[in-house]
């Protein structure tokens, strides 16, 4: 502390500078012990033996791979993959629609859009699974497709809000220029609007993209057969077959290896868009 | 003011209206430019100059009046206004580039959706465009990395590619740092001496008194007064031209 003596000026007294520290570093340590404390009581109260027993049988462990992998994470890849395609190719529409100057598109697309929103996605998809054939006698061929389906319905009508929000926040004067250029509207919006629109939701779509992906556990409820059992399904099966609770967890942690790249990936892209501005 | 008899003036305005809302913003707008003029139009911010403009090739729907492009009514309901777009050429105050394209794309774009023209004649018209405002250089560059007199002449190369009959600039130069108005003016000033036909929105007197045929002083949505600009500059006939123009004039001083 000898330089207090040469800048008196810069600091506060020491004894209330020591006084202030000694409070926060109370603090620091209070959260610390508190921290330690749960920490030692899950490692004595919690029953460790009988978890692993239960949940995390390491011979089960193993009994799950490869098909774990092969089957069910490659099932949930693909219902994800159809679901957003065309779940996108919906949800573009749907967004048109909304920002359409022609009115019944407009109410359609809010009506589409709050009703599936404001509906739990399983509920959609048992409607779309079990109501859709009884309604318009529509079968939609094989588990994949009716899978695929449902999810992109559901998932359109979020991808749909986030498309509009993208095309409403690219400056009008782009529309303008395009347009002044002779463009009609169709070409300004598909060569100027769109592209630029696209840049700016890609981290709220990577967003959707992970929803979609633990979504895909919902199949399981309207059937999946064999061979297009998805990850819930097969942990489920797996828990049903062996007594034990092992499948599930690892089905978990096969997603959790799926959606955290995800998620990982849609935080830098905001970022760097975050810093681009 | 005087078009050849016989000659469609390039630009005609018939009392055009229009209201946003409540607020007239132009109030019975008449003004012709004939082929190879070149008109400034001054006022105020919020007299009306810059919709005015957006009249002329539709951005604005006028609320009544007559808008001829070339003789062609663009207010006519059944008229293809892309067509006649194409031969207008805007420059806007913000540039308005496409920022996902680059330079060369910005002006290729519009020639092959619009004109259909392949792809290497847009290209060698684009080239030779960017050449005439200097910037053929930068043809591989995002317009981000320009700076704004660079961006507003890639505009000005963008609207030219089209091969415009007439070129409009809504205030051209008002988004720009003072020290890179002088690139954009010169390039305009160019343009003008080349011949083009030319409605230019603008608060750079210098420009207006130097390049204009005629300089239309709009004020309240009408055109108070119209005159070459030796006259309207030097004896201004309306009392709020003359004190528009002191206005203007003492801010370029101070």
């Amino acid at each position: 502390m000898t330089s207090g003596a040469e800048r008196p000026a810069q600091e506060p007294p020491p004894s209330r500078r020591r006084l202030l520290v000694s409070r926060a570093t109370l603090g620091q340590w209070a959260l610390y012990g508190g921290t330690l404390a749960v920490i030692l009581f899950l490692a004595v109260a919690v029953d460790w033996a009988r978890l692993q027993d239960k949940m995390f049988r390491t011979d089960l462990v193993v009994d799950q791979f490869p098909r774990i992998v092969t089957q069910a994470a490659k099932n949930t890849l693909i219902f994800t993959a159809f679901g957003f395609a065309g779940g996108l190719a919906l949800g573009v529409v749907l967004a048109l629609m909304r920002l359409s100057t022609f009115r019944p598109y407009r109410w359609f697309a809010a009506v589409y859009i709050d009703v599936i929103r404001g509906l739990p996605a399983l509920l959609v998809l048992i409607f779309i699974a079990f109501g859709l054939p009884i309604a318009l006698d529509i079968r939609i061929p094989g588990t994949y497709g009716r899978g695929s389906v449902a999810l992109a319905i559901v998932s359109s009508a979020y991808i749909a809000e986030v498309v509009r929000a993208g095309i409403e926040a690219v400056p009008k004067g782009q529309t303008e220029a395009a347009r002044s250029l002779g463009m009609s509207h169709g070409q300004a919006l598909r060569r100027i609007v769109i592209p630029q629109a696209f840049r700016i939701i890609i981290p709220p779509m990577t967003n959707e993209l992970v929803l979609l992906l633990k979504d895909t556990a919902l199949i399981s409820v309207i059937g999946v057969t064999e061979a297009t059992k998805e990850l819930t399904r097969f942990g489920r099966d797996g828990v049903n077959e062996n007594a034990n609770a092992t499948p599930l967890v690892v089905a978990g942690l096969v997603y959790l290896a799926l959606t955290l790249p995800m998620t990982r990936l849609a935080g830098y892209l905001e970022r760097r868009a975050r810093a681009s501005r | 003011m005087t078009t050849k008899p016989g000659a469609v003036p390039a630009v005609h305005l018939v009392n055009v209206r229009k209201s946003f809302g409540r607020l007239e913003v132009l109030r019975g707008i008449d003004l012709q430019v004939a082929a190879g003029e070149k008109v400034c139009i001054i006022g105020a911010s919020g007299s009306g100059k810059s919709t005015l403009l957006r009249c002329v090739n539709l951005l604005e729907r006028p609320t009544s009046g007559r808008v001829l492009v070339e003789g062609i009514d663009v207010t006519a309901p059944d008229c293809d206004i892309d067509r006649v777009r194409a031969r207008v050429g805007m420059v806007f105050q913000q540039f308005n580039l496409f920022p996902h394209l680059t330079v060369e794309r910005n002006v290729t774009i519009a020639q092959e959706t619009v004109l259909g023209r392949p792809h290497d004649l847009a290209v060698d018209t684009a080239m030779a465009m960017l050449r005439r405002v200097g910037l053929d250089e930068k043809r591989h560059e995002y317009p981000a990395r320009l700076s704004g007199g660079q961006q507003q002449r890639v505009a000005i190369a963008r609207a030219l590619a089209m091969d415009p009959s007439v070129m409009l600039f809504d205030e051209a130069t008002s988004a720009l740092d003072p020290e890179l108005v002088g690139e954009v003016l010169h390039v305009m000033r160019e343009l003008a001496d080349e011949g083009m036909t030319m409605l230019v929105v603008t608060h750079e007197m210098g420009f207006a008194r130097r390049v204009a045929d005629r300089v239309a002083f709009i004020d309240e949505g009408v055109i108070l007064e119209e005159s070459p600009p030796a006259e309207l500059f030097e004896s201004p006939r309306e009392e709020r031209t003359r004190r528009f123009l002191q206005r203007v004039l003492e801010r370029d001083e101070s």
